[in-house]
């Protein structure tokens, strides 16, 4: 029986090793493709080996002393049944983990700063803005520099940041592209921000990341990252599309598909994305011009809930906005 | 006249309910028609539903969760088989409409009404013979308690047949679960499910504080109370403390959902973050209800079967209370990607990191137990061992997981999957099974098979490491929770070991069912006649088992923490001399289950939107409470006579040969 | 309070008593404030909900234009009322005298029962006006606090009358004292919770 303990628990240890080993190459969260993916690849390392430090002690002490101090008649090792204390093992097993969690919480306080998905990239160039919008159940992407739409479709530039401006147009979706880096929430009324940079030419896969109904499972896109010649082509080809996306191109949208194809859209509704955000904002939106919109969007932080998460949030609510423009 | 309920309700239309329908019904008829035939109905009503007894609602607490668990792994066993069918561009057997509903009934019924029942069964039978009280506080709110879960059971099961669970995910989060999105009756049977069980889990939590805090045996300081006590203290705590929130936030959403209120919905102001937040305002500590107590089973078992004192007891408590209190400052970690500035992810990052060294120093904790001790490789020992290793690996990638820029990549992937299964099969479930094992003999005056219990550890955590470590791979390969469908060939080889884990871990469960069958019919051979079957160290030990349903004939002095180690190695003759005096006792009541009754009556009334039954169910509700106030005959004093037998019998009892003794090394199977 | 319960017992068992026994309403009021502070808890909730959401009027009414100041100031006197007449019940108790009591519990009911009279008047005329909770977040985060402390009120009156039948029919028991005392710690605590509502609802929204 005894035996048995020891060769099932080391059971476990080689196919983990193992299973770890062989993900390598097709992991692609351990092949990024740009700056962020790339620092958040590193980071998920870095506290890994660190944490490492401990686990790989304990889950080897726990093996050792339940092999060493195993309960037989002929057992030889020490037995102190009182013993109960030792100041220097309390010293050592507060100690260590706190170095450990000082260590990690130093390198999360930077990364988060650096990771930041608010924050332009720094040496990352002019960004491209793109709007992103999730419906039911497919990703709406907006050009607004280039006047043109797509749908389950993104094209950016290589080494060129994209500055996507994420809300959602029904339930709350999470926009990511795994091996560009950060996913963020996306939800109605209110703007989330993520800047990405694509370092090499390709296609990745996108995808919702967060449950949003019967539609979910194929509610992702293709995330072509090419070089500038070819994204102006990508622009012209998309310009050259007949279709038009005005109202009745957007209620049309509005209806609730599944796995979609890419469609492109050749002309867009000016504002069309802030119109899409403005029914689920109070209805505080009518008259009002794009400026106040987006002076709307970036003011408003009020620190008076109970709940600091929700109200240092940048994707200001309803009530926040709300609570601007009374202002 | 029956609101939105119509013959349509019914699935005919789905062949996998119809046929699982079709089984419960006939097993269902089976086991009425047995009890009938055998005539128990009257022995079941007196002496098990309306028994306020805490070690039988302890054990139909467990009763019920196990078979729950069966409920929630045919769930999983599903989910596994379905993305394994469905991952190289088919569609698998269960279309997104059922596949939905399946996932959310897995994590609804396993947190809910498999994992809270366990907890707190263990704790009902456990910790009031620990702290040697002869009873809970609030016998009949005890009860009460255990009928309201029941019917949030009874609930999530009676959608099977009768319309559809939500589709939302365990937590709901609108606007999904609003009434635009989800305008069938699914969230509907959510919302009451766990409303009414929560109730019933909000009146645990105040019983057991009041309980521990005012019943504990003279002697007893707090810091002398067994560290299970301590653990089931602060998990209390955390249920008055996180409870209101969660039914204050459901009830937000239903005056949503059925009254056209605006607190979440995308229009007129309602903001859905606020659900977010006051959601993990509950979920985060709910964690800690779950794992504190069953940290407390393994400091029990690993100093019993160690034969050693526990290490560290005093720095142990102190990391149980730290985790009490942090558990209420770090929910926005289910949540980094919401948008929150950098120095509020930062700040709620670091914070859940600070949780890991209390937890980790309850790790070294238990394993400087072991040193220098005599471990006997009961299973127990073997669920403990699991859990160690187990929960330490949980630990690392919910570390992981609380550094925001690594969150980024791994939430909602199946790495976050791999992680909370690490931590709660890894914790509570193996945890729960330690503590069974360990108090079964407590509870029912017999072990449990030592064979079956070992097969079972070994099918439970080779399946898990199988079924979990492909699922942390496969979150690195970039795929999220919650797909019905996938389409990359790449996953398929990782779905599959999972798949197969699974269902070693069915063989697990298997093992477990027959364990208990093979132990009651062996239960002769396996009596424990001693009362001290493993050589325990604290009070319920110093009592026959089965323990009296009094407890104690003489209520125990406590001088030292151990008390019963101490009071062996003083040689104190526990057959005490005393006199016995008359022991107050509650009566038996019904009106739990019947108020619990009209509560089934109400929620499902209102899930079906049948207005005038539920009236009938709140009037019944009140009226029973009303009625139970005017019986002044609750309690009774059990005459010396009836004390004088009892304990006469369990002095004849030692006589009779035991499957084991204190000293025993070797368990017998 | 729980001392008093003690010191009156009845004596009945005493030649045999174990020490839990003595304590039960002792046992029962300290399990009664464990409730409270989960009750506690609960409004804590819907006054943060409220506060994130009291902006959010959604084209709707603001605070300002609906709250009448004096008419919530007649039903707050009402309430403070019966808190004070209810005091005047426990000092009947505590001198054993159950006619006072049932006398002053009468008064705090009726008390009580205008607070929730107007209460309710008030929310039918906001919801005949078109200003139903249905209007907008700030609307639903209203009418849920509000009506949530009506409501706790409304199982209070419940719980008072049954009492106030109980004790006509069997005097001030032990049982019965112990229920007067738990129900007193319900009344002074939804009182104080008013204040709250009145101050950060009422006061805050009508300054607004």
């Amino acid at each position: 029986m005894r035996k048995s303990l020891m060769r099932g628990a080391l059971r476990g240890l080689p196919i983990l090793a193992g299973l770890l080993m062989l993900s390598g190459c097709d992991a692609v969260l351990f092949d990024p493709k740009g700056p962020i993916g790339e620092s958040e690849k590193s980071l998920i390392l870095t506290a890994t080996y660190l944490m490492l430090v401990v686990v790989i002690p304990v889950i080897f002490m726990t093996l050792w002393f339940a092999w060493r101090y195993r309960d037989t008649k002929q057992s030889k090792a020490t037995y102190t049944p009182n013993w109960a204390h030792s100041t220097k093992i309390e010293i050592v097993v507060w100690g260590i983990p706190c170095l450990i969690i000082l260590a990690l919480g130093i390198l999360t306080w930077k990364s988060t700063h650096e990771l930041d998905p608010r924050a332009e990239i720094v040496d990352g160039g002019e960004p491209i803005e793109v709007q992103v919008v999730s419906m039911d159940w497919k990703w709406l992407f907006i050009y607004p520099e280039q006047g043109i739409a797509t749908v389950n479709e993104l094209a950016m530039p290589v080494d060129r940041q994209v500055r996507f401006h994420i809300t959602s147009d029904t339930v709350m979706n999470s926009f990511f592209v795994p091996q560009l880096g950060s996913q963020i929430y996306a939800m109605a009324g209110m703007e989330n921000r993520l800047h990405l940079i694509g370092s090499e030419v390709g296609t990745y896969d996108g995808i919702s990341a967060s449950y949003s109904g019967a539609g979910f499972a194929d509610m992702h896109f293709k995330a072509h990252v090419m070089s500038e010649g070819d994204f102006d082509a990508w622009i012209e080809k998309a310009r050259g599309s007949s279709k038009v996306l005005d109202d009745a191109g957007l209620a049309a949208l509005k209806e609730p598909s599944e796995d979609v194809a890419p469609t492109f859209y050749g002309q867009v509704k000016p504002n069309l994305y802030e119109q899409i955000m403005a029914p689920y904002m109070d209805g505080m939106e009518l008259g009002m011009s794009d400026d106040q919109m987006r002076h709307m969007k970036k003011g408003g932080m009020h620190h008076d809930s109970a709940e600091d998460g929700m109200s240092d949030h940048d994707a200001s609510g309803h009530a926040e906005s709300a609570m601007a423009t009374e202002e | 006249m029956l609101g939105k309920l119509t013959l349509e309700a019914i699935p005919y239309h789905e062949p996998i309910i119809m046929i699982v329908l079709a089984a419960v019904i006939l097993g269902g008829a089976a086991l009425v028609g047995f009890i009938t035939v055998k005539k128990k109905w009257a022995y079941l009503w007196n002496e098990w539903f309306t028994s306020v007894d805490h070690k039988k609602i302890g054990m139909m607490y467990i009763i019920v969760a196990l078979v729950m668990l069966i409920r929630g792994f045919s769930d999983a066993i599903m989910m596994r088989s379905q993305q394994m069918l469905a991952s190289s561009g088919g569609q698998g057997y269960l279309p997104p409409d059922h596949y939905d509903q399946i996932f959310t009934a897995h994590g609804v019924i396993m947190i809910f009404f498999v994992a809270m029942p366990l907890v707190i069964g263990l704790i009902n039978v456990v910790v009031p013979l620990q702290i040697g009280a002869r009873d809970v506080a609030f016998p009949f709110l005890n009860s009460l308690s255990f009928w309201l879960f029941v019917v949030g059971a009874l609930l999530v099961n009676i959608s099977l047949g009768l319309g559809e669970f939500a589709k939302t995910g365990w937590l709901a989060y609108p606007p999904l679960s609003g009434a635009n999105y989800s305008p069938g009756v699914g969230v509907d049977y959510w919302i009451w499910s766990l409303q009414i069980s929560g109730v019933g889990t909000l009146l645990t939590g105040v019983n057991f504080i009041a309980t521990i805090l005012k019943m504990r045996a003279p002697g007893m300081s707090l810091m002398k109370m067994p560290v299970f006590t301590w653990t089931a203290l602060c998990a209390n705590v955390l249920i008055v403390a996180a409870f209101p929130i969660l039914t204050a936030t459901i009830a937000m959403l239903t005056l949503d959902r059925y009254l056209d209120f605006h607190f979440f919905t995308n229009d007129l102001g309602g903001n859905m973050m606020m659900y977010v937040n006051l959601i993990w305002a509950w979920g985060h500590p709910e964690v800690y209800i779950l794992v504190l107590p069953v940290f407390g089973v393994f400091s029990e078992v690993i100093a019993t079967f160690s034969k050693k004192k526990l290490f560290g007891y005093t720095s142990l408590v102190w990391a149980t209370l730290v985790i009490t209190v942090l558990s209420f400052i770090v929910w926005l970690h289910h949540y980094f990607t919401m948008g929150a500035g950098a120095d509020v992810n930062a700040f709620f990052g670091i914070a859940t990191m600070i949780i890991s060294i209390p937890t980790g120093v309850k790790i070294f904790n238990w394993l400087f137990t072991m040193y220098r001790g005599r471990v006997e490789m009961t299973s127990p020992v073997l669920w403990t061992l699991g859990f160690i290793v187990t929960f330490t690996i949980g630990g690392m990638t919910g570390v992981l997981l609380a550094v925001p820029g690594a969150n980024y990549v791994l939430h909602n992937s199946l790495f976050l999957i791999a992680h909370f299964h690490n931590v709660i099969i890894g914790g509570v479930v193996f945890g729960a099974m330690a503590g069974i094992t360990y108090w079964f003999p407590k509870a029912t005056g017999f072990m449990l098979c030592e064979k079956w219990g070992k097969r079972s550890f070994w099918f439970w955590i080779t399946g898990f490491y199988l079924a979990f470590m492909p699922l942390y791979i496969l979150g690195f390969m970039g795929m999220t929770r919650r797909l019905q469908h996938v389409d990359n060939p790449l996953w398929v080889p990782y779905l599959v070991v999972a798949f197969i884990g699974a269902v070693l871990i069915l063989i697990g469960i298997a093992c477990t069912v027959i364990q208990i069958a093979v132990s009651i019919k062996n239960r002769k051979q396996l009596q424990d006649t001693t009362g001290d079957i493993w050589g325990g160290r604290t009070l319920e030990w110093s009592t026959t088992s089965p323990a009296p349903f009094y407890n104690f004939a003489h209520e125990p002095q406590v001088s030292e923490l151990d008390e019963f180690w101490e009071m062996k190695e003083r040689g104190i003759e526990q057959e005490a001399k005393k006199p016995y005096a008359p022991i107050h006792m509650p009566r038996n009541a019904a009106a739990g289950v019947i108020i619990s009754a009209f509560s089934l009556v109400f929620g499902f009334a209102l899930i079906w939107h049948i207005w005038w039954m539920a009236v009938v169910g709140l009037v019944g509700m009140i009226a029973t409470f009303i009625v139970r106030s005017f019986n002044y005959d609750i309690d009774y004093y059990v005459s010396v006579e009836e004390v004088e037998r009892v304990e006469r019998e369990g002095r004849e009892r030692r006589a009779l040969p035991s499957a084991r003794t204190p000293n025993d090394t070797v368990v017998q199977g | 309070m729980a001392n008093n319960a003690m010191t009156s017992h009845d004596g009945a068992h005493d030649a045999h008593d174990d020490h839990e026994h003595h304590d039960t309403n002792g046992l029962k009021v300290f399990g009664f404030w464990l409730y409270l502070l989960s009750d506690c808890i609960l409004f804590a909730m819907l006054f943060a909900v409220y506060v994130v959401l009291s902006q959010a009027y959604a084209g709707g009414p603001t605070g300002a234009e609906i709250f009448e100041l004096n008419f919530v100031l007649v039903e707050t006197a009402l309430l403070l009322a019966s808190s004070f007449t209810y005091g005047l019940a426990m000092l009947g108790m505590n001198r054993g005298d159950s006619s006072a009591v049932i006398k002053w519990l009468m008064i705090t009911f009726a008390c009580g029962a205008g607070f929730i009279a107007m209460e309710i008047y008030e929310f039918y005329h906001l919801i005949v006006n078109g200003q139903g909770p249905d209007k907008s977040a700030f609307l639903s985060a209203f009418f849920t606090l509000v009506g949530t402390h009506g409501l706790h009120v409304t199982v209070g009156l419940i719980w008072m009358a049954l009492l106030i039948f109980q004790v006509k029919k069997k005097g001030l028991t032990e049982v019965h004292r112990g229920r007067l005392m738990m129900l007193s710690l319900f009344w002074h605590f939804l009182d104080v919770i008013w204040i709250c509502v009145f101050t950060v609802v009422y006061l805050t929204g009508v300054m607004l």
